[in-house]
């Protein structure tokens, strides 16, 4: 056992995160904060870094590594807040023709399959299907489908099926994240059924969701300790009060915490592992967020500093590929089972 | 990223369980909680049959009489051994964990050849000295003094929190030894037997109803001056190589346990009824995952001390905290599982939540933790 980053895989964190600053730094944040537009040609940039095509065989024109690789990659996204479909474009390059090469851009939107057994669950059919960035996709996979009356949710069975982005008819809203515009999802052809193994998609799209919430997660650590050594009150640093400390302290215990649940999961690919990694991920991004913008006062309650960005963002991610509930849920079903 | 064990530790793991497996039948009954005599014994025989198989010490150096094994042959040793019910380290905690590594790292040959074989016997029971009435979590306000006097030190003060103190047969001692020194530099490290005349100890009940800890008073005590371990005044350092150790593996068969415990609390409430209730099962749920991680941090830290020289740094701290509040929160819906059942205190469940309350307290307050994790690890500036 070495449960312990390789030599190599520090190499590609500490790439990952140096190629991100370089290209997607404060200015471009603060830039698709108010154009949330992607990039394609940072998007092509990040493809021919070897983001997309990270786990594809070499044979293939990839890279040949694993998913433990990919979740330090998506974690380093997590960190810089980069925007975009980048969990469904991880997972779709070699299946959906361009992706690789950051051509295409693809974004997975998840109709959560109803039990097989009984009525379907009211709140799993009533759920909204979103949709990440649907202005800047080319295609739009859906997975799976229940029963159900409305058009969206009205699958045959639980598979999966390709779209033309401009086939499919959605509802754009205000989304509260900056970044990451959404639309609900109103109809879909389902003419092209895609054979992916959906049961799989889903587990490793919780994963490298949680690989981002992760990086948020530790990022708002590093935002509130420099902080909190720079700011002064009552002529000290406030990180210097115990009460200031003890806030930080629990959010590195908390990064630490989901860091552990993400990377073991990466590598055992186990299906309550990834779920019990999601649920401790999205804790730790949305209430380091939240510990964050407390630590930085006033300043952190404003549209100019970061922290809001980053709170968001971990709201945002939170929803998508399992909710708390639902985690909670399978995971005591996993005690008895 | 690794989790898989190598083809040795595998083996390791198949020797140690087919061990378990023929010793484990005979052992005799657990003592009762209140009998400390029989518990010694029972501790100390559990102790002779890992030393008579060879497997003491299993992460004490060699040449200090151990096994030399590393960190991870002592995570497979800790999470087997939990898995088939041995005995716990009991009372020879302190001298396994603490004074025994201490002495190992700091000790002459001279001290290291006269203690640690009856530690790894199980012959000899250490307690731990430290804390003090006016020095807890500021340990280094100790007072308790030590006066040289020819070859001895004489001592009085007194000690309190005791754990195992009236079945010890020694005691690691901090004792004030230059009172105008700055306050961490005036303190020694002294094996103070506990027979020694001057010594009086009186247990303390703690709120589950034993006596688990003690009150220590030292009466000008004499103890030999080569019972000093390390140089005189240097016993703070001294003393951090044993809390490091303190805060490292020292929970790794805990964790196995509590993962099981949730397992069984889970098929108890669907037996009883409790798991209709969609609040409990998402309380265990959410634990389940809280175990799992703290599981794999163990796992983490303990690969970390592999590759980095085999002492837990203060990542320790991270684990230390987020364990003692999962814990408390797992004997909590312990009780909600056991409804009325949980004002039984002779339940299981029931003992061990009570003495979870220690676990935010004992070996560094959960406050202490986050100040260690705050200043130590995030470098935040000390202050108030
Ligand atoms: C079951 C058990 C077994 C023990 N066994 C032993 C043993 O064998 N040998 C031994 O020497 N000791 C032992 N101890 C003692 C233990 O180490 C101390 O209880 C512990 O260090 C806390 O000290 P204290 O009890 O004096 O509490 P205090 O230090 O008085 O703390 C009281 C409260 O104040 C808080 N506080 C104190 N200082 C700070 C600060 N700087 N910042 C923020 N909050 C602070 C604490 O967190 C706590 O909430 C044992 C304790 C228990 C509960």
């Amino acid at each position: 056992m070495d449960f312990q980053l390789t030599d190599d895989q520090r190499a590609l964190r500490d790439g990952t995160r140096e190629l991100l600053a370089g290209r997607f730094g404060r200015e471009r944040l603060r830039a698709a904060v108010d154009g949330p537009v992607l990039d394609r040609e940072l998007w092509r940039e990040l493809a021919a870094a070897g983001f997309f095509a990270l786990r594809l065989p070499e044979a293939d024109g990839g890279v040949g590594l694993g998913l433990p690789e990919a979740v330090l990659v998506l974690e380093e996204a997590g960190r810089a807040l980069l925007p975009g479909p980048l969990v469904a474009c991880q997972l779709l390059a070699g299946i959906v023709d361009g992706v690789a090469t950051g051509e295409r851009i693809v974004a997975l939107a998840d109709a959560p399959a109803a039990p097989a057994d009984g009525p379907p669950h009211p709140a799993v059919t009533s759920a909204p299907v979103l949709w990440e960035h649907p202005a800047d996709c080319d295609t739009l996979i859906l997975l799976g489908g229940a029963q159900g009356a409305d058009p969206v949710h009205e699958g045959r069975e639980a598979g999966a099926y390709r779209s033309a982005a401009a086939d499919v008819v959605r509802t754009p809203f205000a989304s509260v994240d900056p970044l990451t515009p959404l639309a609900r999802v109103t109809d879909i052809p389902r003419k092209i059924p895609l054979p992916l193994d959906v049961a799989r998609v889903r587990r490793e799209a919780a994963l490298l969701t949680a690989a981002q919430q992760l990086g948020g997660a530790a990022r708002t650590v590093d935002m509130a300790v420099t902080y909190a050594r720079e700011r002064e009150q009552f002529g000290a640093p406030i990180g210097s009060f115990q009460a200031v400390k003890h806030l930080c302290a629990q959010m590195l215990v908390r990064a630490e915490i989901a860091r552990s649940a993400v990377y073991a999961a990466a590598v055992t690919e186990g299906v309550l592992d990834a779920t019990a990694a999601k649920l401790l991920a999205d804790e730790a991004a949305v209430r380091n967020a939240r510990d964050c913008l407390q630590v930085h006062g006033g300043m952190g309650f404003t549209w100019e500093a970061d922290v809001h960005l980053h709170l968001k963002r971990a709201w945002l991610r939170a929803e998508f590929w399992g909710g708390a509930g639902a985690a909670e849920e399978a995971l005591a079903e996993g005690l008895i089972a | 990223m690794d989790l898989t064990y190598t083809e040795e530790e595998e083996a390791f793991r198949a020797r140690l369980r087919e061990w378990l497996a023929k010793v484990l039948p005979g052992l005799p009954a657990k003592p009762a909680a209140a009998d400390w005599p029989a518990r010694r014994a029972y501790d100390a025989a559990w102790q002779r049959m890992l030393y008579d198989a060879g497997y003491a010490g299993l992460h004490w150096p060699r040449d200090a009489g151990g096994q030399g094994a590393t960190p991870t042959q002592h995570l497979i040793f800790l999470e087997e051994t939990e898995l088939a019910g041995a005995p716990y380290v009991g009372a020879n905690f302190v001298g396994l964990l603490h004074a025994g590594p201490t002495i190992a790292a700091e000790g002459t040959p001279g001290q290291r050849a006269r203690w640690l074989p009856p530690i790894l016997r199980g012959d000899e029971i250490w307690c731990q000295g430290f804390s003090e009435p006016g020095a807890g979590s500021d340990l280094a306000a100790l007072r308790t003094k030590a006066v040289r006097d020819g070859d001895s030190y004489v001592v009085t003060g007194s000690k309190i929190w005791t754990s195992h103190a009236e079945v010890a047969d020694w005691c690691e001692l901090l004792v004030r030894t230059d009172p105008e020194a700055p306050r961490h530099r005036g303190i020694s490290w002294l094996a103070l037997p506990m027979d020694a005349p001057g010594v009086t100890v009186r247990p303390l009940r703690t709120l589950a109803g034993s006596a688990e800890f003690a009150e220590m008073f030292l009466d000008e005590v004499r103890v030999p001056a080569g019972n000093r371990v390390g140089a005189q005044n240097d016993g703070w350092r001294v003393t951090m190589v044993t809390l490091a150790f303190e805060r490292g593996t020292a929970f790794v068969g805990e964790v196995v346990a509590c993962r099981r415990v949730l397992g069984a609390l889970a098929r108890t409430a669907r037996a009883n009824g409790r798991w209709d209730d969609a609040v409990l099962r998402r309380r265990l749920g959410r634990l389940s995952a809280e175990f799992t991680a703290l599981w794999r941090l163990t796992q983490w830290n303990v690969s970390e001390a592999q590759s980095g020289g085999g002492v837990p740094g203060a990542g320790g701290s991270v684990f230390k905290l987020r364990y003692s509040h999962a814990r408390q929160e797992l004997y909590d819906a312990a009780a909600e599982v056991l409804g009325a059942g949980s004002l039984d205190a002779d339940q299981e469940w029931v003992a061990d939540r009570l003495s979870s309350l220690s676990y935010t307290i004992a070996a560094g307050t959960s406050q202490i933790q986050q100040n260690v994790i705050a200043e130590r690890i995030l470098g935040l500036p000390k202050g108030r």
